[in-house]
């Protein structure tokens, strides 16, 4: 049967021997995950997950694993100099392989460890939480191939009550033509932990076609506060990114996720985010700076299972030239999910007549006493705006940017940490300065 | 060269309809002429003329700035030499610190190549803030977002003490402002008075000039100045209302 699967993306499973000794279940979850990434289907556009999006994107071939690179010592460093301030941990992957760790301070008892390493000395509490979403926004094809390949990125874990306020760091860095990684991040916070990831995917060079098949599960616990933030800047023709991203926040325990986009000529990012418990609250950020032919593609789930949850969902984003981005948008309140609060919002700032900016928000509620609201803008600097800033003497094209500038730092500033905020401003202002 | 704010004959439209209709008024450096007029006169137009606003269309006359006809430049290029207007409705800006929005107006007055030193920069603005009893937070909010009418008004002036202009236009400032907030504007306002500035203070109400005495009233009515007088001339309309001058006017 898998034999006549019409996906030929790869020649053979991308997988890598690190030659390490891996756990039975980690071996057979790869083999049948392998063999039910063949069997799926390629997204379709009867699939109404994958309305809007330009499939020509997803027809893969001659994609294989990333083999060691050559300039993982420049990489590193490019790394080191550009990372944000202040961090408990820095790792630097390229080409899925573990080129730098450096940990600053951890909480004792805090498990932070790359995957493979995790499987082997912590097996059975990687096993208890790794790849459990069995929800899909249309990417469970792409689920099914990162199980079946990963072997790359960060298990997190802290123990009950341990707190750190500074970021974990990591760095993906994909570098070669075709070639594939599979970033993992599995964080678990047990009760009342508090932690905050910060992860930026880059490519090598300007002018590879790369591919980021990235997966993310955070999980916070009792009364837990988890922050994970990714920034995506990489070259912005070549490269694919694929994300997927699931959340489930238990008992008055909060999560913030967010996701920046500046790179990569195509992305495709899910976000589920569950509700678990009474008192369960999730934010989900993004903000994307589109220019060019770039296509940005998110569909997101706010999935409220118990009385008395919250989220709020905020996409920003700012389009020039031809880009185009696609929002797609779920709140489902479930069954006896009274009292649940819910907002959703997608802003798009349009720079040029040809952007396109598609917005599909979504409600489904079966609960009573419930609050939620949902909202898509799209438009362009107001001229009074503009007006306002030159009446201080900024030119109109300096004022623009910084108008726009704002406009995706609105949900920057929605997250902890100074350093963080100031990192990711800096992307996107290094990035505004590239366009003019 | 004169050092006034020169305006001759000033004839400006928008959408077609003339609003300003031939306007005459000179404000020399070091004074502080205040413009009355009741609601529709034109007094918001002239500010946003002399701003460069591109709404509104000069069609005749000219405004000379220090010698320099500012008709000739751009919106952003009249503030960088000195001019500058205190909005009557202060514009929001999303996302964009009230620090960083006033680093980047300082720093388009500098030299290309030259970088405005942070440490004198927060020095000057922390000193500017307290005397306008503003909170430091507002440093690092956004740029009138969420701030309310005083506060806004307060920020305006604030800008106006970083900037330093030659000549401040400030357009209705005290509309919106209780007696407190009033009285702060106009002290930010009043300590800025120098020899090497001038004002221009529109408004609807007397009630601004009695804390910010002006050394001249002019009265705006249709497009044009139609009294000339002293601060006492201010009074004057507040006791016997507009249509004292604007019967006046239809008499003649």
């Amino acid at each position: 049967m898998a034999e006549e699967s019409p996906v030929s993306w790869f020649a053979a499973p991308p997988v890598f021997d690190l030659g390490l000794e891996l756990p039975d279940w980690y071996l057979k979850l790869q083999e049948t995950s392998w063999q039910t990434f063949l069997t799926l289907p390629e997204p379709a556009r009867t699939d109404q997950n994958w309305r809007f999006s330009d499939l020509k994107k997803v027809r893969f071939s001659e994609l294989q694993a990333a083999r060691p690179a050559e300039n993982a010592e420049a990489l590193v460093q490019r790394a080191k100099a550009e990372r944000a301030e202040d961090f408990a941990a820095h790792f630097v992957f390229v080409n899925n392989r573990l080129v730098h760790s450096e940990i600053n301070e951890l909480p004792a008892g805090v498990i932070c460890l790359p995957l493979n390493e995790a499987l082997v000395e912590c097996g059975d509490l990687v096993r208890n939480h790794f790849m459990k979403e069995e929800g899909s926004l249309g990417g469970a094809k792409f689920a099914a191939l990162h199980a079946a390949a990963t072997l790359s990125g960060l298990f997190i874990y802290f123990p009950q009550g341990s707190t750190c306020n500074s970021p974990i760091l990591t760095h993906h860095f994909a570098s070669g033509d075709f070639n594939c990684v599979f970033p993992h991040m599995l964080v678990v916070a047990e009760d009342q932990a508090e932690v905050s990831v910060l992860e930026t995917f880059e490519t090598a060079a300007d002018d590879e076609q790369t591919f980021f098949f990235a997966n993310t599960d955070l999980i916070a616990n009792n009364g837990a506060n988890l922050q994970y933030v990714a920034l995506q800047d990489e070259s912005d023709h070549g490269p694919k990114h694929i994300q997927l991203n699931s959340s489930r926040v238990g008992r008055d325990a909060n999560i913030k996720a967010a996701f920046v986009n500046l790179g990569a000529a195509w992305v495709r990012q899910e976000a589920i985010a569950r509700m678990m418990e009474e008192g369960s609250d999730c934010q989900v950020f993004s903000a994307n700076l589109a220019n060019g032919i770039q296509e940005y593609d998110q569909r997101t789930l706010q999935s409220h299972e118990a009385q008395h949850t919250t989220s709020d969902l905020l996409f920003k984003n700012a389009l020039y030239d031809q880009a185009r981005t696609i929002f797609a948008g779920l709140i489902e309140v479930q069954a006896g999910s009274h009292h649940t609060d819910s907002y959703q919002t997608c802003r798009n700032l349009l720079g040029s007549d040809q952007a396109e900016a598609n917005a599909m928000p979504g409600l489904e509620i079966d609960a009573d006493q419930v609050k939620c609201s949902h909202g898509s803008t799209s438009g362009q600097i107001s001229d009074e705006e503009i007006f306002y800033l030159q009446a201080r003497g900024i030119p109109a094209e300096q004022a623009r940017q910084i108008i726009s500038l704002g406009f995706l730092n609105e949900s920057i500033t929605r997250l902890k940490s100074e350093s963080v905020q100031n990192y990711l401003f800096d992307r996107v202002a290094r990035k505004f300065k590239s366009l003019s | 060269m004169s050092q006034t704010l020169n305006i001759q004959n000033l004839h400006a439209s928008v959408d077609g309809n003339e609003i300003l209709k031939g306007l005459d008024l000179e404000v020399p450096k070091g004074e502080v002429h205040a413009i009355m007029g009741p609601n529709g006169s034109g007094k918001s137009t002239l500010s946003k003329v002399l701003a460069g606003h591109e709404d509104y269309e000069v069609t005749d006359g000219q405004v000379m700035m220090d010698g320099i006809d500012l008709m000739d430049l751009e919106i952003d290029e009249r503030s960088r030499e000195g001019l500058f207007l205190a909005f009557q409705y202060p514009h929001e800006i999303p996302g964009v610190s009230n620090a960083n929005f006033l680093r980047a107006a300082l720093q388009a007055r500098l030299p290309k190549g030259e970088e405005i030193d942070a440490v004198g920069f927060y020095k000057e603005m922390y000193a500017k803030m307290d005397a306008l009893s503003m909170d430091r937070k507002f440093t690092g909010r956004a740029v009138n977002d969420g701030f309310s009418g005083g506060e806004k008004k307060r920020n305006e002036i604030l800008q106006m003490m970083m900037l330093e202009p030659s000549y401040a236009i400030l357009d209705e400032t005290d509309s919106g402002l209780d007696i407190d907030a009033l009285k702060i504007v106009a002290e930010g306002v009043n300590r800025m008075r120098c020899p090497e500035r001038g004002f221009l203070v529109i408004t609807h109400y007397q009630r601004l000039l009695d804390y910010i005495v002006p050394d001249v009233v002019h009265v705006l009515f249709d497009g044009k100045i139609i009294k000339t007088g002293g601060k006492e001339l201010a009074h004057e309309l507040e006791e016997k209302g507009y249509d004292w001058l604007t019967n006046e006017l239809v008499a003649v």
